[in-house]
């Protein structure tokens, strides 16, 4: 029996009914991953026997009648930049190789106690860096629609392997859109919380005051019920909100009669966005009409100075992250240096790739003397005026629509090497992070063979209400249910 | 006019303890100076007495009760090192001058 392409609840059914076990089902999702790998490269690393021993302890508790949730023994995937005990974690670069974590991230821990099965660790760019899963140490990830084109990133493994039925759901993490985009690429849900909701203890660090984990999904509910069980207050991460993790599932009823959409006009402008993405999103917003939803512009003045902000303050925080990356603790360390200074520079030099590196280089230059305030606290500054363009917005909208991404799934290597213009495709992303605001990307049509995402953003720890939207479009439309033909 | 130099690319590289061939460093100049030419449009905005965000959700710094807790097993806080010895660390020599130390 193939439960391939099953969503996270169906395949909690199932398991609930013995119509399936838990050693089925993650056999069934490691053999896919394997059988794909050659092909779309969306896994780092798989741990088989581990896998399958929790999935027959998975079986074991059913039968005892004591499963941990409605998740006990399901297979997801996690994104290489989460530690898991005992388990490598490279973020896609050759300066971790070798690294076994002695730890696991909150986020993980709690899909652990609810009975999840890891199976492996998904494909990124190097430390999160990047819009396309090209700049990986391992080699890039592809699209499961169209194998030439990539499946987005920097979450482009999670994305590819939810979306080729591998995994029913996989965490990501986003910092300026890294699961949103590739949700939108890649024809499947992805979320991205309130910063400061779901715990970053255990995530490697990018920018810190923008880095979320959230998740990929086949649909909303099954997004709901994963963040309940990932959300939720942390003492192990300082900005974690005190607050316990909501409860999303009671708002997926469908009803989205009264509720004011917005839409920006800023987002609407035809320049710089491909004509079949807008028309995809105003058909989308019609549909939300014809539920009942009130429609009504709005703007956001300061969307156009997003991504220097964005890239400014995100290089600024990346390049200190990273300066803990010397070959003394951990990971990789270049032979043959003479001096500490000259081990540093060769570890460094050798352990980083291209982007990465060009992204230390910007932010150690925008916050050293002389260019601080011009860059760096300018960035700042604009950020206070993007954040109170929300506070406004939202005084007047429940939820605001937008492209998740100006175009549809690009070809391998068309941008990589023009880095301006891979940063120019996260327009309609990086402001949520900005902003702190939750985010979800979800399908809404196709456009020459390759999926449309639809952004819907609310206001700071409205989750439920970007849920709810998103779970009564999905009643309406067939969108979500589309599967990739040609995937291998 | 550029923006940022070849001689600034390398001067920034050393301070992040990188360094980077002749070929690189000319790439990233010409690279970073287009991003740092785009990020000039910020200039444009009027931020005239506007406070400068550093996180989006400001909370307070919690504060817990100052207790001791079991710390990290120190066998595994070395366990990734590249070179260790016992529990500690060992780096190439730091202090410059006598051979034998």
């Amino acid at each position: 029996m193939s439960t391939v392409f099953e969503t996270l609840s169906e395949l909690s059914h199932k398991l609930a009914s013995r119509e399936v076990s838990a050693v089925e089902l993650v056999t069934a999702a490691l053999a896919r991953a394997d059988a794909t790998q050659s092909t779309l490269h969306a896994f780092a690393g798989l741990r088989p026997d581990r896998a399958r021993a929790e999935a027959a302890q998975a079986d074991a508790r059913r039968r005892r009648g004591e499963p941990r949730s409605p998740f006990d023994g399901v297979p997801i995937a996690i994104k290489d930049n989460m530690v898991q005990t005992g388990e490598p974690t490279t973020c896609a670069s050759r300066i971790l190789e070798g690294f076994v974590s002695p730890y696991t991230a909150t986020a993980v821990a709690r899909l652990e106690q609810a009975g999840a099965v890891v199976i492996g660790r998904t494909n990124m760019d190097e430390f999160a860096m990047g819009s396309s899963t090209e700049h990986s140490r391992s080699g890039p990830t592809r699209n499961p629609w169209r194998l030439a084109n990539t499946p987005g990133g920097s979450s482009g493994g999670s994305a590819a392997a939810v979306a080729a039925g591998i995994v029913p759901a996989a965490l990501g993490s986003d910092t300026g859109g890294s699961i949103r985009q590739p949700a939108s690429f890649c024809g499947v849900v992805g979320f991205k919380p309130t910063y400061g909701r779901v715990s970053r203890w255990g995530l490697v660090a990018f920018a810190s005051s923008l880095d979320q984990i959230g998740v990929f999904t086949r649909s909303a509910r099954d997004a709901a019920g994963l963040l309940e069980l990932i959300s939720g207050h942390d003492p192990f991460d300082s900005t974690s909100i005190p607050e316990p993790a909501p409860e999303l599932r009671p708002a997926l009823d469908g009803d989205v009669s009264g509720l004011v959409v917005g839409l920006p006009k800023e987002c609407f402008v035809p320049a710089g966005v491909d004509p079949g993405v807008l028309a995809a999103v105003r058909d989308a917003v019609a549909e939300l009409e014809r539920a009942g939803a009130k429609v009504r512009e709005i703007s956001l003045p300061h969307t156009r100075y997003a991504i220097a902000t964005y890239y400014l303050i995100a290089t600024a925080e990346a390049s200190s992250n990273l300066a803990r990356y010397d070959g003394v603790r951990y990971g990789r360390r270049a032979r043959g240096a003479r001096s500490l200074t000259e081990m540093y520079e060769r570890t460094r030099s050798e352990g980083f790739g291209e982007e990465v590196k060009r992204r230390i280089l910007l932010g150690t230059y925008v916050l050293s003397a002389g260019y601080y305030d011009a860059y760096y606290r300018k960035a700042q500054q604009v950020r206070t005026l993007l954040r109170g363009d929300f506070e406004r917005a939202f005084g007047a909208c429940d939820v605001i629509v937008t492209p998740t991404s100006p175009e549809v799934a690009f070809e391998l290597g068309a941008k990589t090497s023009d880095p301006l213009a891979m940063y120019l495709s996260d327009i309609y992303t990086v402001s949520a992070n900005l902003a702190g605001i939750p985010g979800v990307s979800i399908p809404c049509g196709m456009l020459r063979g390759l999926p449309v995402g639809l952004q819907l953003l609310g206001p700071a720890l409205g989750e439920a209400v970007l849920l709810r939207v998103a779970d009564a479009f999905e009643r309406r439309t067939p969108h979500h249910a589309r599967r990739p033909e040609s995937s291998p | 006019m550029a923006r940022i130099t070849r001689d600034e690319v390398e001067k920034v590289a050393a301070l992040a303890r990188l360094s980077l061939g002749d070929e690189a460093a000319e790439r990233m100049a010409s690279e970073l100076d287009q991003i740092l030419e785009y990020a000039q449009t910020l200039a444009q905005v009027d931020t005239t007495d506007v406070e400068p965000t550093a996180h989006a959700i400001p909370l307070p710094t919690p504060l817990r009760e100052d207790r001791a807790s079991p710390p990290l097993d120190p066998e595994l806080a070395v366990a990734n090192a590249p070179e260790r010895e016992g529990s500690a660390f060992v780096v190439p020599k730091v202090i410059e001058g006598d051979e034998e130390g």
